[in-house]
């Protein structure tokens, strides 16, 4: 892993230690190591390094909630916003737990686009008119109720070019 | 009727407990309506959708009641015979009784 201005570029070993990291975080280094031809410890020095600069934010488990037991409703809102409290909203929805992801987006009008889940549609519309159309600078709101998933994949590092630049707050000469 | 209830009922209250006029489960407007008086000027703009969407939910009798405790007026709303409204009957019929009221109150 180099690092130059503001950027942070990663190398094939890197890259390689993320894909195989993304399909089974509870791997060992050896076993990683192994794998990639490489010593356990260059594995583990590049993984501490890689958390360390934030590329690998967090080890977390994938639940299927529907065999776990939950009976939730998914919805994509579509939330059109004053332009000039689009943050605050987004801000605002963020630190709800009922919403899930949070994205501006700038087609013809300022929208925030947001994934929200709920136990049944009474409670998803409860929560939206108690807690999301009274904050100001709401204009309105469009709601898709998600009735099948066809796909929910993770951001996958093997689907990207060899060589990734990622932009960084760090500088290393 | 005592002036002090009567303006509690015709008061506005907080952004957090106005009605939020959608036309589907969750699918705002963009209207709202902070008073009484608001309401029934709002009756006359917002889509019918929305109008038959709360008539049948019970928002406009439960929503008067809690939020403006007018059991009056949410009573005469509770009693329109929602299954033989259609249309903009539902409009004039809401908003009969809405300004009925409000003239009561304000007379």
């Amino acid at each position: 892993m180099k690092l130059r201005s503001g950027s942070t570029v990663l190398d094939d070993v890197d890259l390689k230690i993320l894909e195989a990291l993304q399909e089974d975080a509870r791997q060992t280094y050896t076993g990683i190591g192994k794998h990639l031809g490489i010593a356990h410890s260059t594995v583990y020095d590049r993984i501490k390094r890689m958390e360390q600069y934030g590329i690998i934010k967090k080890y977390v488990v994938e639940v299927d909630a529907e065999k776990a037991g939950a009976k939730n409703i998914t919805a994509i809102m579509t939330i059109y916003t004053d332009p000039k409290e689009s943050e605050v909203v987004a801000e605002e929805l963020s630190k709800t737990p009922e919403v899930l992801e949070v994205y501006t987006s700038l087609s013809e009008e300022l929208l925030i686009i947001a994934k929200v889940v709920a136990e049944n549609q009474e409670s998803l519309h409860t929560f939206i008119a108690n807690s999301i159309a009274p904050l100001p600078g709401v204009l309105r709101i469009r709601t898709s109720i998600v009735t099948k998933k066809f796909k929910d994949t993770p951001f996958s590092i093997s689907s990207k070019p060899k060589l990734m630049f990622i932009k960084g707050t760090h500088n290393m000469k | 009727m005592g002036s002090e209830i009567t303006s509690k009922i015709l008061r506005t209250v907080p952004r957090e407990k106005a009605f939020y006029f959608f036309t589907s489960i969750g699918n705002y407007t963009g209207v709202s309506a902070s008073s009484l008086k608001e309401f029934m000027e709002r009756l006359n703009e917002v889509d019918l959708k929305s109008l038959e969407f709360h008539l049948y939910r019970g928002d406009f009798e439960k929503w008067i009641d809690e939020v403006l405790q007018d059991p009056e007026l949410a009573g005469e709303i509770r009693r329109l015979p929602k299954n033989s409204l259609a249309g903009e009957t539902v409009r004039s019929q809401l908003y009969l009784a809405a300004s009925r009221r409000l003239k009561k109150l304000t007379s």
